[in-house]
This record gives C-alpha cells, sequence and structure tokens, in this order.
C-alpha cells in the first residue's frame, strides 16, 4: 500500500503564495523605507534644535512646530484649501489652455515654424517676474495667485504638446488614412494618444510649478493662501508658523505629484510595456 | 467585356524631386477584374509597395490614371482593406481595439457602431479565433510576438467587409506552419464571399496557392513583366502543392524571376 503511495506522481505544486506576499512586502517597503527615513531626519532635527539650544525663530524644532500645527490648524487648513483653490484651478485652466494650443500649433507646420521660436523666447522668461505687471494689470487679491499658476503651467504644456504631435508617425497616419478618415480622426485616435506619455510627463511640471506661482504670488500680492501665512509668519519672527506652514506645503506638493504620477501610470501603461 | 475593378492607365510613380528623384514605378497599365485575386511578385525594392499605396489612395500618381470601382483615386478610398509590411498597430490599444479600429471609421460602420457595439465586437472576436488569436483581445500589441501581430493586422483590415483587400507581404514574418494555416484561413475567407484581393508577396508558393493570376515585376524602377493567369483547381490544398501542374506553374514563375532580378555582379 505504502510502495502505491510513493509511486503516484507528486502532486502538481500549487502556485507558490511567496510571490503575493512578496509583492505586497515590496509594496510595504516602497512605503515604510522612505517613511522611516524622514522620521530619521526629523528626529537628527529635533537633536539638534535641543542640544546646541537654537532659538524658534532661527530654527524651530519638529515638536514644536507640529505642536503649533495642531494648535493652529484650523487657521492654517483654511488658508491651506486657499492655496489649494488657487493651485487647481490655475493648473485646470493653464493645462487646458496649453492643450488646445499646443495642438493646433502642433498640428500645422506652418503654424508650427512661425510661433515655435516666440514661445521658447516667452519661455525663457521667469513667469514669477511677470507677478507685480499682473498686480498693476488686475489689481492685488488672491486672483493674481491663479493668473500666476495659469502662466506658469500653460508654457511647459504647450510647448511639450507641440513638440508631440508635430513629430508624426507616418505608419500610423497612413493605417487611419487608408481607411479614408479625416485629419480630425487622426488627431483623436493617433497623434493624441501618441502624445499623452509627453504629456504627463508636462503635467508633472505644469502642477509643480502651479503650485510655485501660486505660493509665490500669495507672498507678494494676495492677503490669503500658505504663502501669505509665510510673509505674516516671517514678519513677526514666529519660526514655529512659518514652518508649520512650510510642512504643509510640502505634503500638498507630494500629493499632488502623486496623484499625477497616478494618473500617468493608469493611463500611459502602455508606453511602460510593464515596466 | 466589362471595365476592371481595378484599372492602372500609365500610371508612373517617382519619389522626391530634383537631384533626388528616385523613379519607383516605370509606366504601368493593368487591369483587375472584380472578384479576382491577383498575386504580385518581384525582387525587393521593385516597388510593390508602392503600387499598392496607389490602388488605395495612400500615394498620387506621377503621371497616369488609377481608377478604383469606376472612380478615378484621388485621394485614400473607403472600401479598401489593408495590410501593411509592418503590423502597423496602435500601440496604445489592445488587440481587439485594434480590430474595431476601421469600425470607428469607415461609414456606413460608424455610425452604426456608434449605436450598437456588440455585433462589431462579435465579428472582431470571430476574425480573431480565426487566425488564432483567441484569448489575446486585451493583449497589447507589445506583448504579441511580431507574427501574432501581423495576424490581428490582418483581421483590422478585413473588419469593415472591404470590397478591395489589400495584402503586403502579410505572412512575411510568420513561421512556415503559420503561414500556411493562414493560406487556407485567407483562402476559405475568400471563397465564401469573394472580394477582390492583391496580394503582394516574394514567396512563389503563396502566390500559387493563394492566386488566380500573378503579375511579376522587374527590378527598380518596377515595370510589369508577365502576367500570367494558371487556372488550378479550389479550394487548393498543401497537397495540391505536390500537384504536377502547381509544381510546373512554379518552375515557370522560377524562371522569370531570375529574369527579373538584377544580376549580382560577382556572380554574373
Ligand atoms: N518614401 C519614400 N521616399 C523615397 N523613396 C522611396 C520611398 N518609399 C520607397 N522608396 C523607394 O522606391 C522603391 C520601391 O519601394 P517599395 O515600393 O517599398 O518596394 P518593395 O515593396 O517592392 O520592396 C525603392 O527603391 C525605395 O527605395
Ligand atoms: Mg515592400
Amino acid at each position: 500500500m505504502s510502495a502505491v503511495v510513493e509511486a503516484a506522481p507528486a502532486p502538481v505544486a500549487a502556485p507558490s503564495p511567496a510571490k503575493p506576499r512578496g509583492r505586497r512586502r515590496r509594496a510595504l517597503a516602497a512605503v515604510l523605507v522612505p517613511l522611516g527615513f524622514a522620521l530619521a531626519v526629523l528626529a537628527l532635527w529635533e537633536a539638534v534644535v535641543r542640544i546646541a539650544a537654537l532659538p524658534p525663530f532661527i530654527l524651530p524644532a519638529p515638536s514644536n512646530f507640529f505642536s503649533v500645527l495642531v494648535a493652529r490648524h484650523e487657521p492654517i487648513l483654511m488658508m491651506a484649501a486657499q492655496t489649494a483653490r488657487s493651485t487647481l484651478m490655475g493648473f485646470a485652466i493653464g493645462v487646458s489652455i496649453g492643450v488646445v494650443l499646443g495642438s493646433i500649433i502642433g498640428s500645422s507646420r506652418a503654424i508650427y515654424r512661425m510661433v515655435y521660436p516666440a514661445l521658447i523666447g516667452f519661455h525663457t522668461i521667469p513667469s514669477v517676474a511677470l507677478i507685480p505687471l499682473f498686480v498693476i494689470w488686475f489689481g492685488a487679491g488672491p486672483h493674481i495667485a491663479v493668473i500666476t499658476a495659469v502662466v506658469v503651467c500653460f508654457f511647459p504644456v504647450t510647448v511639450i504638446m507641440a513638440t508631440a504631435i508635430a513629430t508624426s508617425a507616418p505608419e500610423l497616419d497612413d493605417v487611419l488614412r487608408s481607411l479614408g478618415a479625416t485629419r480630425t480622426d487622426v488627431m483623436v485616435k493617433v497623434a493624441l494618444p501618441r502624445a499623452m506619455p509627453q504629456f504627463f510627463g508636462s503635467l508633472k511640471l505644469a502642477i509643480t510649478g502651479a503650485f510655485i506661482g501660486t505660493i509665490v504670488a500669495e507672498t507678494i500680492a494676495a492677503n490669503a493662501g500658505i504663502g501669505y501665512v509665510m510673509v505674516v509668519a516671517t514678519n513677526n519672527m514666529d519660526g514655529a508658523l512659518a514652518f508649520a506652514a512650510l510642512s504643509v506645503l510640502a505634503a500638498m506638493g507630494v500629493t499632488l505629484y502623486a496623484a499625477s504620477l497616478f494618473l500617468e501610470r493608469r493611463l500611459t501603461g502602455w508606453a511602460y510595456r510593464g515596466r | 467585356m466589362a471595365r476592371p475593378f481595378v484599372e492602372f492607365d500609365r500610371v508612373t510613380l517617382t519619389y522626391g524631386e530634383g537631384e533626388e528623384a528616385t523613379p519607383a514605378l516605370d509606366p504601368t497599365s493593368l487591369g483587375i477584374a472584380e472578384g479576382e485575386f491577383v498575386a504580385v511578385v518581384g525582387p525587393s525594392g521593385c516597388g510593390k509597395s508602392s503600387l499598392l499605396k496607389l490602388v488605395s489612395g495612400l500615394l498620387k500618381a506621377t503621371s497616369g490614371n488609377v481608377v478604383v470601382a469606376a472612380q478615378e483615386v484621388t485621394a485614400p478610398i473607403k472600401i479598401v482593406g489593408m495590410a501593411f509590411q509592418n503590423p502597423n498597430l496602435l500601440p496604445w490599444r489592445s488587440t481587439l481595439r485594434n480590430v474595431l479600429l476601421p469600425a470607428e471609421i469607415v461609414q456606413p460602420h460608424r455610425a452604426r457602431y456608434r449605436r450598437d457595439k456588440a455585433p462589431y465586437v462579435e465579428r472582431a472576436r470571430q476574425l480573431l479565433r480565426t487566425v488564432g488569436l483567441e484569448g489575446f483581445e486585451q493583449k497589447l500589441p507589445w506583448q504579441l510576438s511580431g507574427g501574432m501581430q501581423q495576424r490581428a493586422s490582418l483581421c483590422r483590415a478585413l473588419m469593415h467587409e472591404p470590397s478591395l483587400l489589400l495584402l503586403d507581404e502579410p505572412f512575411g514574418a510568420l513561421d512556415a506552419f503559420t503561414r500556411e494555416e493562414l493560406w487556407a484561413v485567407l483562402q476559405a475567407l475568400w471563397m465564401q464571399k469573394p472580394f477582390t484581393v492583391i496580394l503582394v508577396t516574394h514567396d512563389l508558393r503563396e502566390a500559387l496557392y493563394l492566386a488566380d493570376t500573378i503579375y511579376v515585376m522587374s527590378a527598380r524602377p518596377g515595370r510589369i513583366l508577365l502576367r500570367r493567369n494558371f487556372d488550378l483547381p479550389r479550394p487548393r490544398t498543401l497537397d495540391s502543392t505536390y500537384d504536377a501542374r502547381f509544381v510546373q506553374a512554379l518552375a515557370e514563375l522560377r524562371a522569370h524571376i531570375a529574369e527579373a532580378r538584377t544580376p549580382v555582379p560577382a556572380f554574373a
């Protein structure tokens, strides 16, 4: 009897559970390792401030500005929401203008050759240098932050979209043309999808740009937003408040970046070929 | 005799201009009847792909007239299904959505497809099944081998039931077994409901297996050296490629091809 059992073919190995567990562990590590690093830096920071007994207006300890963050979370959150609103509104408007303008410029050789050099010329002007002009034209206020964000975003998106659309794929165009496709069909079904990887690359530039543009505008020409909080805090030598505001900015920046990265992976996975 | 379905009247094609002008096609006249299965063979670079692009309207003739279905071809025409020398699948679309592409573009399918996608999806799946791509519908092109991409491209060319099918070495990248399987598939599709086919190939057995009329082209600039009609019985099978008549026709074509090639000096 036992001989028969032994002679039976070995059962096919069940799919090894190691794989999903390994993947989960890797995913967990991808979050925990950078988090641990950040905590270590904060701990070192805390130690340095305490040992050197630095005054808070030079460099506050993390425990100090986190307690300020908790204690004054209501006004800080309100200001953060104002900054987020300006950033996202400017981003949305700027990107929309950029996509439309870039597609138009890229789809015509003649327009491309005419407009592109001027576009690059404008692009080299730091957009924040224009904020005083915006104040003269539109008056001070929170809308200056939105306008600055629009201007900062729409340049990279326009330039990158124009280039991506202008570099053609004649073989793929031929597939559509051989079916009697219109120019619009070719645009919608080949040129735009093909430009998606570059488009998302430009989105990452645009979102960080919109954010920086908003903050700078708030420090110069607004009475609301995290940029404004920074100005008030530094004027009052309130280092703890300034750093509390900065930590909110850092968190917002990381969130925005992660969101665009997530979208990019979802929509242009084909370009990564599973990597 | 009725007017040919595809008609070339002293058509020439030259790429580029001035110093860089490359003549690709010398004056060519031909007529292909509706429902005819034609194969074009010739040495590489002789202008076979260019010939197909002239028929489809992707290229404009430098001189002469191209007429398809009694209409002069001046722009791409929609009754054509074309499989290019490279599979040219859209890399961001799944296999199924690549095959569905013509339904999104060619009228009247375009309007019907917008209202009700189901019959088209069913047809696309059916086509993929006949070429052995069942189970790969949701894969992206880079996940398929070159031969599988080529088969998907063939399905795409057939999707909108074109009355003129243009095939540019569609089986070139396939292994011998798959290639011969697909000959049978294509022949069956064609015998079910004959449509006009122009097949470009460098495989003489393939040309004889599939086509009724064979054109032999000369080296660049291309010119038609020979038009030959072999009335071999259908349906043809792999066995019939060993029939005396098939073998004899093959030998005859081989001799003409040898003439068509520019001899390599060292071996001349
Ligand atoms: N876009 C092009 N521009 C310039 N010359 C071309 C182009 N396409 C093809 N040719 C030339 O035309 C000739 C015929 O090309 P093609 O039709 O692709 O030949 P085949 O398909 O028979 O190999 C070749 O000599 C090739 O160099
Ligand atoms: Mg070719």
